[in-house]
């Protein structure tokens, strides 16, 4: 790793003389409004999706359908078919026929280009479907046009070409498909985490149930288009859209072979014990509650932006968000003091607004959820910041939030809270800071920011988390194994270990 | 000349880097030439006592060098050989299958343990990577051993099917909690006595001794034990699962006849599944 250490010492900043903010400091706070910049794309969302089974759209049997509203307007965009049990049967029995007829027989070089062709047009469609994503999801369009939907493309891409070389994938093992496999996704990266899951079982050989969330359903339905498009054999994908029952019979049914689920601790204990004993594979990717720790030598202005990214990106619906901030305590004044200001200047409204920071929270009852934490927070006795915004009239908004003196008994600093809603604790010593990080039942990841190289590496090895992020925070690719280490699940997902989760491997004789 | 009455040997389960009685004080005899021979039967205090032992082993075990470890399982397989016999007769004794002739059995067990003492400093070349990520960043994945885990031995196959389930694991350099044969569980106690003759620090392997259906619920529940490694019957494996649910530890079955010698692409996946991978990002500049 090249690391190039400064041979500047720093000094030990005082904890008692806070850094006052330079008087030159251009502060424009609510002086001047943005101009609306509406992305004015058409998503092409269909007024009722029926359920994607053996290569095309079919009614649910018992004609059941649910409404699908965005989040940043309340409005209606569409309506969704509910699938019952038979439903889901008729899914796996088309994915058990696609299976055994044209996918299974076709030769893995060519699945490989099936996969390559998805990528490509969905980098043709992007902008329909960034447009689609935020209007369904809520989040701002700048992250689902920069991040979500050119992420999602390059995991097919990246798994299109492992399609004729998974017997490498495994010293002395052959890789043969798992069959077929249930995956049941979140609502936070809707398109993302399709692409996740779908572009690793497919490369791999697998036929797929897929279920997306009940409040982030479109992207996936409309994805099925794309599918078509494509020419993937009918079956190969099928998708089931629904509630929780809708997902508990994906993970129940006989034909899995595999479950692959990303959601929270609490589900993904419930599968745990569903399967228990039926020898199917399963991969959780569960909740987290990452601790991103801040050195006093850490690089200021990119730690201050790098936390803000770990909290704030996605309204902070992300499970491996930065939401404990461990500070030193010799900076934690001046560090508390940045924050706030660079709060105050965060934009939350329209998610189609490109000027947006911080887009709508996903649905009514995760908002309901967001409050009553920060209710318990500041019952506990932590100190609450929010910089004073006007949020929109309509929709599910919460603003971005910042608790000083948190302890870390304090629920705020031991619960997932899937929200804007960072905690601020501090700590003395490297080894306070790893006992800290440490103590909690998750382990998905971590964030450090030093400019001493030992000390990240010291850093990096002694946090059980899964994914440590230094000197930077959220981010991904393909290529990078991704997932948890304790109750943040198991099983990864991206590169080559995480496409090994989607193979059955034979030792070679 | 007077007859000299030999010294019998009181069998000891090897915890914490001691030999120790159960602290129930409660023991099951098994026969040995018409000798009965008092089997420490372990209690759930005794598999927490283990546990604890083995957590404060984990940090020791795991910062040793792949190297070192390797050195130290390559010695345990120079203790074995030295009590070649002694094993052989201990495995001879009521062994469970008639098709492996001890001889066999003893000097496959020793094999097997050289075979893993090499895999200590190579599982991470084939394991882990340098990911190719798209932006300008430096990014690996790094394996790291799970931590505490527990193994509990198939009832044949006393010696070589406990050892293939524990030696995956200390190759990572997780530190094993394991319960033995209840039926023949002799083999075990011997294989105490030259664990702690290899300069394996105390605590990395604990040998228990007992009957598994007493303690199967505390290992698979326990919420320190982030692993396990077990040769059960389905039903037992269908109990495992639940009770492990809650700690969403890693659990992983092994068919008895899979616990012996497993080739090289065996052993690797074998030491795979009882280790995390991390992923390091840092941006790259000047």
């Amino acid at each position: 790793m090249k690391n190039r250490a400064s041979p500047r010492k720093s000094a030990p900043r005082s904890a008692a003389t806070p850094r006052k903010p330079s008087p030159r400091e251009l502060i424009f706070g609510g002086l001047w409004d943005y101009d609306p910049a509406p992305e004015t794309a058409d998503p092409r969302i269909d007024s009722r999706y029926g359920l994607f089974i053996g290569g095309r759209f079919v009614p649910p049997r018992h004609n059941k359908y649910f409404a699908s509203i965005s989040p940043g307007s309340e409005r209606q965009l569409s309506e969704v078919a509910e699938a019952g049990s038979e439903d889901v049967d008729a899914a796996y029995r088309a994915a058990r026929r696609a299976l055994a007829g044209e996918w299974g027989r076709m030769a893995a070089a060519e699945r490989g280009k099936v996969l390559f062709r998805i990528a490509r047009l969905l980098q043709d469609r992007s902008r329909e479907f960034a447009v689609a994503e935020s209007l369904d999801g809520g989040k701002p369009i700048r992250e689902s046009r920069d991040f979500d939907v050119p992420l999602a493309a390059a995991h097919f891409f990246y798994h299109a070409g492992w399609a004729d070389k998974l017997d490498l994938l495994a010293p002395g093992c052959a890789a043969r498909p798992c069959g077929v496999v249930g995956q049941v996704i979140p609502w936070n990266f809707p398109l993302l985490m399709l692409a996740w899951k779908l572009a690793p079982a497919l490369a791999a050989g697998n036929t797929v149930v897929l279920k997306p969330a009940e409040t982030t359903p479109l992207t996936a339905l409309k994805f099925c288009s794309i599918l078509q498009e494509a020419e993937l054999p009918p079956g190969v994908v099928n998708m089931v859209t629904g509630a929780g029952a809708t997902g508990a019979t994906v993970v129940a049914h006989p034909l899995a072979s595999k479950i692959a689920f990303t959601g929270s601790t609490g589900v993904g204990k419930a599968i745990l014990r569903q399967l228990a004993g039926s020898g199917k594979k399963l991969t959780l990717e569960l909740g987290g509650k990452a601790a991103n720790i801040v050195f006093e030598d850490a690089p200021m202005d990119q730690a201050v932006e790098g936390i803000i990214n770990g909290i704030f990106f996605n309204q902070g619906h992300v499970c491996c968000a930065g939401s404990r901030l461990l500070v030193q305590e010799s900076i934690a004044p001046e560090m508390i003091l940045r924050l706030k200001r660079r709060i105050s200047t965060l934009r939350v409204g329209d998610p189609l607004d490109k000027n947006t920071d911080i887009g709508a929270i996903n649905s009514k009852a995760q908002l309901a959820k967001i409050r009553r934490l920060v209710a318990a927070g500041v019952a506990e006795g932590a100190k609450l910041h929010q910089p004073s915004c006007r949020l929109p009239q309509r929709g599910f908004y919460f603003p971005p939030t910042l608790f000083s003196g948190v302890e870390q008994s304090h629920r705020i600093a031991r619960e997932e809270i899937f929200g804007p809603v960072l905690s601020v604790l501090t700590f003395r010593t490297p080894e306070e800071a790893i006992e800290k990080a440490n103590n909690t039942t998750y382990g998905l990841s971590a964030g450090v920011w030093t400019q001493k190289g030992s000390r990240i590496l010291l850093m990096a090895s002694r946090l059980k988390a899964g994914v440590v992020w230094a000197n930077t925070y959220n981010k991904f690719d393909p290529s990078a194994p991704f997932g948890g280490y304790k109750e943040s699940g198991f099983g990864r997902e991206g590169g080559r270990q995480g496409l090994l989760e989607y193979c059955h491997l034979q030792p070679m004789p | 000349m007077t007859h000299r009455s030999p010294i019998r040997k009181t069998p000891k389960c090897y915890s914490g880097g001691n030999f120790i009685r159960s602290e129930s004080a409660r023991v099951y005899p098994i026969r040995h030439d018409n000798l009965a021979v008092h089997i420490p039967q372990c209690s759930r205090k005794d598999v927490r006592n283990a546990v604890e032992a083995a957590a404060k082993s984990a940090s020791t075990w795991q910062n040793r060098s792949g190297y070192n470890r390797g050195q130290i399982l390559y010695r345990l397989a120079e203790m074995l050989e030295a009590r070649h016999a002694e094993l052989r007769e201990a495995v001879a004794w009521g062994a469970g299958r008639r098709d492996v002739s001890p001889d066999t059995e003893v000097s496959a067990s020793i094999d097997m343990i050289v075979h893993f003492a090499g895999w200590c400093d190579k599982f991470e070349q084939c394991l882990g990577s340098v990911n190719p990520v798209a932006s300008s960043h430096f990014c690996f994945t790094v394996n790291e051993p799970l931590g505490v885990c527990a193994v509990i031995a198939p009832e044949s196959r006393p010696l070589i099917g406990l050892l293939g389930l524990i030696l995956p694991l200390i190759t990572g350099g997780n530190p094993v909690v394991a319960l033995a044969s209840g039926k023949r569980p002799y083999p075990a106690i011997l294989l105490g006595e030259m664990l702690a003759t290899s300069d394996l620090p105390g605590g990395v392997v604990n040998l228990l001794t007992g009957f598994h259906k007493d303690l199967l619920p505390t290992l698979a529940s326990h919420g320190t034990i982030r692993g396990l490694l077990a040769s059960v019957s389905t039903d037992e494996a269908r109990e495992i699962q639940l009770a492990a649910a809650e700690s969403v530890k890693r659990v992983h079955f092994i068919p008895e006849e899979e616990t012996a010698s497993p080739s090289p692409a065996q052993a690797l996946r074998l030491i795979s599944q009882f280790l995390e991978l991390k992923t390091v990002w840092h941006p790259l500049g000047a």
